[in-house]
């Protein structure tokens, strides 16, 4: 079946100082068609949709939507034009309610009370329950999302543009965001799908866009292409599977027994009774969707929230109610998710990045003297060792990319010897092949004795390098299981609430 | 036992008190809740003072002084907004310099109005209300700006809660980028929202030098901007409860001068001082609740905004 064509895009460039973030980009979207926008962290994708979206303004080339000519000036151009947006990172506003939310990204909302009961109506319609009275900052990333995917639905938009729409849901979610999507398309809607995650891509949508350094390198139908193929298309390299060597598992290197704290952040989630342990050359890989106490967790494991003395022991010794440097001390390091502000301060240069957490275990002061030269050292050594690309180590961290933060701020935590590693979402926002290099990385420290614990809201990463798989939901830890014979059904009820018995009533 | 204060008078004159508080306390309320922190409420207040003081002299009538204040303070802060929203300098700092060079630029502009009389504003003559016994006095016996302040209060209550506007406004305090990503202009609404608040500064300044005072000497807001900021953070953010703050702080003020022309046995130091003090304790107690007043602080509030693109 052909459909009308949409949206064109021909020859569209758009360069930054220093980067061409688009090159000469073209492709076409018909009216219902579910398209996808492939490619790594760089590549040039969040550009061109924020051209789309009337964010930025193209360099040159030009867009054309209905065989008109497409030039939006702003976003509220671009709703009126019928193309809405769900961003990446939620364009929310988390002390507003629902409904409040949703008016804010409509070019002419209802009163207050009309639009409610649209809300009621629509969501109820694509199977995506939601309480317009309900404060965002109150709900579930998942809900987050529906906010924002009610909001452009209301508008009965031609184009909806998805960034990395599922990231951080669990699988039924994305089940039923894939049906919405579908209903959507069904009825006419285009879709254009940003992601990286290929077999959603396969599954989901008919043809697919990939991108590599702002250039357009391949177009494809993605059922007819395996996932293997696109990745290849999309890092243009041969990719290898991390490889993991079967150690022996040792003694119990770090125990969590019975840890409650209260969280320390704004709408955040409170641990609740978590345990688990993992032994020496063990691999612990915990799940869940993002805001259900995976902050907490690394806090009160790096030491940065304490608890009572015997909740948290490293080698049998209590280390509850010490602070950080303690615990590195014992050999335990750990790296937040949050790259800027946590991980590493945003004006300091990686060489005072890599002293602030390395200082103690790499000897890097004398007499309360800092030592530059071994410092200086030490961040080269990072550098050099996990590929950061950067002008140098004196630069600030604000000014590397994500990805290039990303690899900086573990590997600076890796170099330090550690005989127990805590991560959270260790390869967010990294590519592929960086992704790959950081998890092997981490299997051949556990493959040197070390302990880890990796909290990932990826599932096909835990899977690849766990070797016991937990999941937090609402603060609460799931019995650590063995990954080998886990099911991705299991999984998903894992990480939407079920504990222990539900999980064995629905896994027969 | 009032020992000679009457209680009608006590709280017409806190009214009356309140108003330049008032006036300062709801623009900054708009500022704040825009995501701005403009601690230079101090100098818009005294520009205002001066400025309106300056336009009443010159044209004679009350009225358009207060325009003159209201303008003085918009001035001022344009100065503000300029350094922070486009130069993106510290807020904190800029508002401390902006209180500093208000101090210092009104003093030198008054210098030749000293010792003169603005034209008087009087009471609104609301006719046979006025006679009412208590209430006459209490409600229904003041200038227009008394009514107008509580008018201010009542709009911006209105406009926050019910408004697009409103809405929109809120929603650049609690997160600038989600509202860039929106597609709203953060650096626009935010300079108006400055531009207003050093407006009614201004006004509640030039309430003071015409109206309270009434003439001109240097430092003549006294500290009123500073009483203002805190009544912003004591209510919250709340329109009507930094009215009840305002009469609140009004009416310790009236109060420690009435005692003193009483003849209270308590230094007079002690009492002139009352005002701050409370505000100091209030300040402690409402960030000491467990960040439950904290809690209702727009997100943004005080971080600079700058789209990356």
């Amino acid at each position: 079946m052909t459909r009308p064509e949409l949206l064109r895009v021909a020859g569209v460039t758009k360069a930054y100082p220093g980067v061409v973030a688009n090159s000469d980009v073209s492709f076409a979207i018909s009216e219902g068609e579910i398209h996808a926008l492939l490619g790594e962290n760089g590549a040039g994708k969040s550009t061109l949709v924020k051209m789309i979206y009337g964010l930025v303004k193209p360099d040159s080339g030009t867009m054309t939507l209905r065989g008109a000519a497409y030039t939006p000036a702003e976003p509220h151009a671009a709703r009126a034009s019928g193309v809405a947006m769900v961003f990446q990172h939620f364009s929310l506003f988390e002390a507003l309610n629902v409904a409040e939310n949703v008016a804010l990204g409509m070019e002419n909302p209802p009163p207050m009370k009309e639009l409610a009961s649209r809300i009621k109506a629509v969501s109820e319609e694509y199977g995506l329950p939601l309480d317009p009275a309900r404060m965002v900052g109150d709900l579930s990333a998942g809900e987050r999302q529906r906010v924002e995917i009610i909001r452009c639905l209301l508008q009965d938009p031609k184009l909806l543009i998805m960034d990395e729409p599922t990231s951080v849901l669990t699988p039924q979610e994305v089940d039923i965001l894939f049906r919405t999507l579908r209903q959507l398309s069904a009825e006419g809607t285009a879709i254009l799908y940003i992601s990286h995650k290929l077999e959603e891509i396969r599954t989901l949508c008919d043809e697919a866009t990939i991108l590599r350094r702002g250039k357009v390198v391949a177009t494809c139908t993605p059922r007819e292409r395996s996932a293997r193929e696109m990745a290849e298309l999309m890092v243009g390299a041969t990719l290898t599977p991390p490889e993991r060597a079967g150690t022996a598992k040792g003694a119990v290197a770090l125990e969590v027994v019975d840890l409650s704290v209260a969280s320390p952040i704004q709408f955040g989630t409170s641990l609740k009774n978590v345990s688990f342990r993992v032994a020496k050359g063990e691999v612990l890989g915990i799940a869940g969707v993002a805001g259900n106490g995976q902050d907490e967790l690394l806090l009160a494991l790096s030491g940065e929230v304490r608890a009572a003395r015997d909740t948290v022991r490293i080698d049998g010794t209590g280390v509850g109610d010490t602070g950080p440097n303690a615990r590195r001390a014992l050999g335990l390091v750990a790296a937040p998710e949050e790259r800027l502000g946590h991980a590493a301060a945003p004006d300091m240069s990686l060489v005072e990045n890599a002293l602030l957490s390395g200082a103690l275990r790499k000897g890097l002061t004398k007499n309360g003297f800092i030592d530059w030269a071994a410092t200086e050292a030490f961040a080269a050594g990072i550098v050099k060792d996990f590929d950061v690309r950067t002008p140098g180590t004196h630069v600030a961290a604000r000014a590397l990319s994500g990805g290039n933060l990303q690899k900086f701020v573990v590997g600076r935590e890796l170099s330090q010897t550690p005989s127990i590693i805590v991560i959270n979402q260790p390869t967010w926002g990294v590519d592929a092949a960086a992704a790959a290099s950081i998890r092997q990385a981490i299997l051949d420290h556990a493959a040197g004795g070390a302990a880890v614990v990796v909290i990932s809201q990826d599932l096909d990463e835990l899977l690849e390098i766990a070797d016991s798989f937990a999941a937090l939901n609402e603060g609460r830890l799931t019995t650590p299981r063995p990954v080998q014979g886990l099911t991705v059904d299991e999984i998903g009820l894992m990480m939407g609430g079920a504990h222990g018995m539900e999980v064995a009533h629905h896994g027969h | 036992m009032f020992g000679g204060i009457d209680p009608a008078l006590l709280i017409a004159a806190l009214m009356v008190a309140s108003v330049p508080i008032i006036l300062a306390a709801i623009g900054e309320l708009i500022v704040e809740r825009a995501g701005v922190l403009n601690l230079g409420v101090e100098g818009m207040m005294i520009m205002g003072a001066v400025c309106g003081f300056i336009m009443a002299v010159q044209t004679g009538s009350a009225v358009m002084g207060f325009v003159g204040g209201a303008l003085g303070g918009a001035a001022l802060s344009l100065i503000f907004a300029l350094l922070t929203q486009v130069l993106l300098a510290n807020q904190v700092a800029s508002g401390l310099a902006l209180t500093l060079f208000g101090l210092g630029l009104s003093s030198l502009i008054g210098q030749n109005f000293v010792g003169i009389r603005p034209p008087a504003t009087g009471a609104v003559p609301l006719g046979p209300l006025a006679d009412i016994p208590f209430f006459g006095r209490v409600l229904f016996s003041h200038d227009w700006v008394v009514y107008f302040s509580i008018a201010v209060v009542a709009v911006t209550w209105w406009v926050l809660k019910a408004t697009r506007m409103g809405l929109i406004l809120r929603a650049v305090g609690e997160s600038h980028d989600a509202a860039h990503a929106l597609g709203y202009k953060v650096r626009k609404i935010r300079v108006l929202a400055i531009m207003f608040g050093g407006a009614m500064a201004g006004m509640g300044g030039a309430y003071v030098s015409l109206v309270r005072v009434p003439q001109w000497t240097d430092g003549i807001t006294a500290g009123a901007g500073w009483i203002a900021l805190a009544i912003v953070v004591f209510a919250s953010w709340r329109p009507w409860r930094a009215l009840v703050g305002a009469y609140l702080f009004g009416g310790i003020t009236v109060l420690q001068l009435n005692l003193q022309a009483a003849g209270a046995r308590i230094p007079v130091e002690y009492l002139s001082m009352s005002p701050y003090l409370i505000t100091i304790l209030v300040l402690v107690i409402m960030s000491s609740g467990k960040g439950k007043a904290a809690l209702n602080a727009p997100a943004s509030l005080g971080q600079n905004f700058h789209a990356s693109r």
